[in-house]
């Protein structure tokens, strides 16, 4: 399997399959620290989305924080618009055991009650351990990987599949 | 013959053998990186006041005590907003200092709420150092902060008060911070100048009376005024502090009038500082004593965002205690 | 009984004898010194080789809770922990629950004692009742139920009038007094030194000016009847000037110091530790200093373990809250021995501060091992090495803030008149 994946093929698919499915005026965004935060920008940008880009934070929401603690850097989650009522785009690079996403929600939840909320991933990579499923993937790896994906970035974005062991956490 | 020597293994009780941070006990002896991520994780949860849920699952399922030995219902109600706001269960107890010294021990009383599970204290004790006998007593089993032990320490106060600076200031690294007051006696004031020196204040002044800023205190590592226009000259915060009325029973002072007309902050005496100086005061105020009312609601005064400030901070502190305590890498 | 003590070096700060030499004891008594015949008869032969002899040590200053409730040590317990130090007689602290005021007490301690049959006991007599400062002891009936000395304990007297007729007092009948020279307005209710440590820890500082005007007074007071002063522990080197100076005019004054503040400075309070809470409290490193200069020079007479053992519940109470005070009889000599080690004195000097010096200071026979002395001993073995656990003493406290330093020197045998109270 190739160990690097071209990232600006991979958004392209992703913009293709989002376009029917938004409305340029409606429809908000919100990414996911850090790497979802990249691929968000880059997708709002791609689709000329009106409302601002939202970032969210999950440290606060992580199921397994009092196993492992605060990350080291938590950064402030910014929902520049009203949830209530809202269609929502929200952006991961990778997707794995879908917890990360089940803390993004119920985050948002805690800002209002949106109309929807549609899960973009840049890699899913299987292995979901909760009911998550992604609407859009440019990858679907089906646990296949033996290794870790991680995307680096943010200027040129790249995706990487590491090889060694993965680690416990 | 040489013989080594091992001093009886006293080092600060606030980190573990592993040099985390178990409890928050002072502003002394913290890192500055630490105290950045205390100051950065507030910023977090200062938005997360603005929600329509001003609530994170951070800490579901983890009670909190707050176990006061005196009142005061400024400290118990942030802290209590701040366990709650994270989703823990929070059980307030008062006790009263006469009751214990008659029987039950500080010790005691600590273990007895530990057998019901608990997470963490929150203590206020009137008495220096008591925060530290509990935490040395408990160990990694739970976790304590201190909300104020007699006149020794006030550690979250002290970290508001650099938060306030450091948003509404600019970097502490160019301002210039001058202490007003009961030095002596302030447990605010002594957790307050640990706090910003480590976060590089090049110039932390105390200014007051010999008979409450006594020439000692530049052992802290301060600058000693005795005269207010002096002491305020080119100063860009001013952190007022409350004067209690015990100052006057001791002789420390003749008259409260006699301290306001000496120090009492005026918006003249404001002119002596920088242009547009910020005001801090921990609460609750002496209106014209140590601080006139046109400054307490002037402009230059911060007092209501201190407060604002006070929640994210003490979210924050209890986040990042609970997290280490989870056996967590909170330097990952 | 008859006992041979064979090949120990005898270091006896009496008459500067230290030589290996035997040492012979016949009915409680040193009667031989020097080379003992091989026919000689003994009950019991102790092999000395490697061990140094020297007279019994002596606490100028030991609370033993008795009168008292027992939490925290008792007579049995302290005295144990006495002869486990080498130290052959105590004087016990007045201030026990009810304070030695009355003939009553000090009979009960001294039929307890003799009933223990550890370490000789000497009692103090409180100078004024209950240690109040405000009336005099009934001085001549304690004196006559056994008192050898009147003390203040920890206790200073308020009024300088009140000073002055008791120490008038005490003069006439030849006694001794022990007193703690510090002004109690100056010392307000501080509970360690005050500093820019204190300041930092924020706890009621106790200024060392306190003891330097208090001592100025209690010397001046004192020349005025001529009555013997002992102050057992001071802890600034100006208080120490001061009794030199009322010495170089020929008064009656002798200090010490305790063990503790020559090992110790305000640093070791750390953060808020409990068994560093001392009275007078441990000063700067510069005071510690001044301190130990004046030991090196012969200007203390005594060194003192100011014994005052506390039970461990006193572990759960706060630096405000806990009280003064060391529990470190047991361990005087090894302790002592570090100044021996620093450079500071010589061996024979250092065995004089816990023996002959402090009976000068109380007035007391003289300790010896010459012959015809009665035969209080101690023998230790200079070179043993060992970490100190608190947990492993006799006393009933564990307060001491030495656990886990390093010492030199084991007693290994305490003899009061030539019996063996204690052997390791």
């Amino acid at each position: 399997m190739n160990a690097d994946w071209d990232v600006t093929t991979l958004l392209e698919g992703m913009v293709r399959d989002l376009r029917p499915r938004v409305d340029p005026e409606q429809t908000a965004m919100i990414g996911i620290f850090t790497g979802g935060v990249w691929i968000a920008q880059a997708l709002h940008r791609a689709l000329g989305l009106k409302t601002a880009l939202g970032q969210l934070d999950i440290s606060f929401y992580r199921d397994d924080f009092s196993q492992i603690g605060l990350h080291p850097q938590v950064r402030a989650s910014d929902i520049p618009f009203a949830v209530d009522g809202r269609s929502i785009i929200l952006v991961d690079d990778v997707l794995y055991t879908g917890r990360t996403i089940r803390a993004a929600m119920n985050e948002i939840f805690d800002y209002g009650r949106p109309a929807s909320i549609l899960l973009a991933v840049l890699v899913d990579r299987g292995g979901h351990e909760v009911p998550v499923a992604a609407d859009i993937a440019a990858l679907r790896l089906n646990g296949a990987a033996g290794g870790q994906i991680k995307l680096r970035g943010p200027d040129p974005l790249r995706l990487e599949l590491l090889t060694s062991p993965r680690t416990a956490s | 013959m040489s013989l080594s020597t091992f001093r009886f293994g006293d080092g600060n009780p606030q980190y573990d053998a592993q040099g985390r941070l178990r409890h928050l006990l002072n502003t002394e002896g913290l890192r500055e990186p630490e105290m950045l991520q205390i100051l950065d994780t507030a910023e977090s949860f200062l938005s997360i006041a603005q929600r329509s849920v001003k609530k994170t699952p951070t800490l579901r399922g983890k009670t909190i005590v707050n176990l006061f030995f005196e009142n005061s219902t400024r400290t118990r109600s942030t802290f209590e907003l701040a366990a709650k706001r994270l989703s823990a269960d929070v059980l307030n107890i008062a006790v009263s200092t006469s009751s214990t010294s008659k029987g039950e021990s500080l010790i005691d009383t600590v273990d007895n709420l530990m057998a019901m599970q608990v997470d963490g204290f929150v203590i206020r004790h009137p008495e220096a150092g008591a925060a530290h006998l509990i935490a040395r007593h408990l160990g990694d089993s739970a976790l304590v902060i201190n909300a104020g032990d007699g006149q020794h320490a006030h550690p979250t106060q002290a970290l508001l008060d650099v938060f306030t600076i450091r948003r509404l200031a600019g970097p502490i690294e160019d301002r210039v911070v001058a202490i007003v007051g009961d030095v002596l006696h302030s447990r605010v004031a002594r957790s307050q100048i640990h706090a910003l020196s480590i976060l590089g204040c090049p110039e932390i002044r105390v200014i007051g009376p010999q008979t409450l800023v006594p020439k000692e205190l530049s052992a802290l590592g301060v600058h000693v005024y005795h005269d207010l226009q002096a002491g305020l000259r080119g100063v860009d915060v001013i952190c007022a502090l409350r004067l209690q009325k015990e100052r006057m029973e001791s002789h420390r002072l003749p008259s409260l009038d006699e301290f306001h007309r000496r120090f009492g902050l005026t918006p003249e005496r404001l002119q002596w500082a920088q242009p547009d100086a910020l005001v801090l005061h921990p609460g609750p105020m002496n209106r014209g004593v140590e601080i006139a009312s046109e400054v307490a609601d002037g402009h230059q005064a911060v007092i209501l965002q201190q407060v604002a400030h006070g929640l994210a901070v003490r979210m924050a502190v209890l986040t990042l205690l609970a997290g280490a305590a989870g056996g967590g890498e909170n330097h990952a | 009984m008859r006992r041979i003590i064979r090949n120990v070096r005898v270091m006896d700060p009496s008459d500067g004898f230290d030589a290996i030499a035997d040492l012979a004891i016949v009915a409680g008594k040193i009667a031989i010194r020097g080379a003992v015949a091989e026919d000689f008869q003994a009950d019991e032969i102790l092999d000395g080789a490697g061990l140094v002899a020297c007279p019994g040590l002596i606490e100028s200053s030991l609370q033993a809770h008795t009168p008292g409730h027992g939490r925290d040590g008792d007579l049995a317990s302290e005295l144990q922990a006495a002869v486990a130090g080498g130290v052959t007689q105590v004087v016990l602290r007045p201030d026990t629950q009810p304070v030695a005021d009355t003939p009553a007490v000090l009979q009960e301690q001294q039929l307890l004692a003799e009933k223990l049959a550890l370490a000789r006991v000497q009692v103090s007599a409180a100078l004024t009742t209950g240690l109040r400062g405000q009336a005099l002891s009934e001085m001549t009936a304690l004196m006559d139920a056994g008192a050898r000395v009147f003390s203040q304990a920890k206790q200073p007297v308020h009024s300088a009038a009140l000073l002055r007729l008791a120490l008038s007092y005490a003069a006439d009948l030849g006694l001794p007094v022990m007193l703690h020279p510090e002004d109690p307005e100056l010392a307000a209710h501080g509970v360690m030194n005050e500093s820019g440590l204190s300041l930092r820890l924020g706890l009621p500082g106790r200024t060392a000016v306190a003891e330097q005007v208090g001592i100025q007074r209690d010397i001046a007071i004192a020349a005025l009847s001529g009555c013997p002063l002992f102050f057992p522990h001071l802890s600034t080197g100006g208080a120490v000037a001061a009794v030199k100076a009322a010495r170089k005019r020929g008064e009656a004054v002798r200090c010490g110091v305790s063990i503790h503040h020559l090992l110790l400075s305000e640093q070791d309070v750390g953060f808020f530790n409990v068994h560093a809470k001392l009275l007078p409290p441990l000063r700067s490193l510069a005071e510690r200093n001044a301190l130990r200069r004046a030991v090196a020079d012969g200007d203390v007479t005594a060194i003192s373990s100011d014994h005052s053992p506390w039970g461990v519940d006193r572990e759960s109470m706060t630096f405000i809250q806990a009280p003064f005070g060391i529990s470190g009889v047991e361990w005087l000599l090894p302790l002592t021995l570090r100044l021996v080690d620093d450079g500071l004195l010589g061996l024979m000097a250092a065995l004089r501060l816990l023996s002959t010096g402090p009976a000068q200071a109380l007035g007391l026979p003289l300790p010896s091992l010459q012959v015809g002395s009665v035969a209080d001993l101690c023998l230790f073995d200079p070179e043993a090495v060992f970490t100190l656990n608190p947990a492993s003493g006799a006393s009933r406290g564990r307060n001491l803030p030495y656990a886990q330093w390093d010492l030199r020197g084991r007693v290994r045998y305490t003899l009061v008149e030539g019996r063996v109270v204690f052997r390791a």
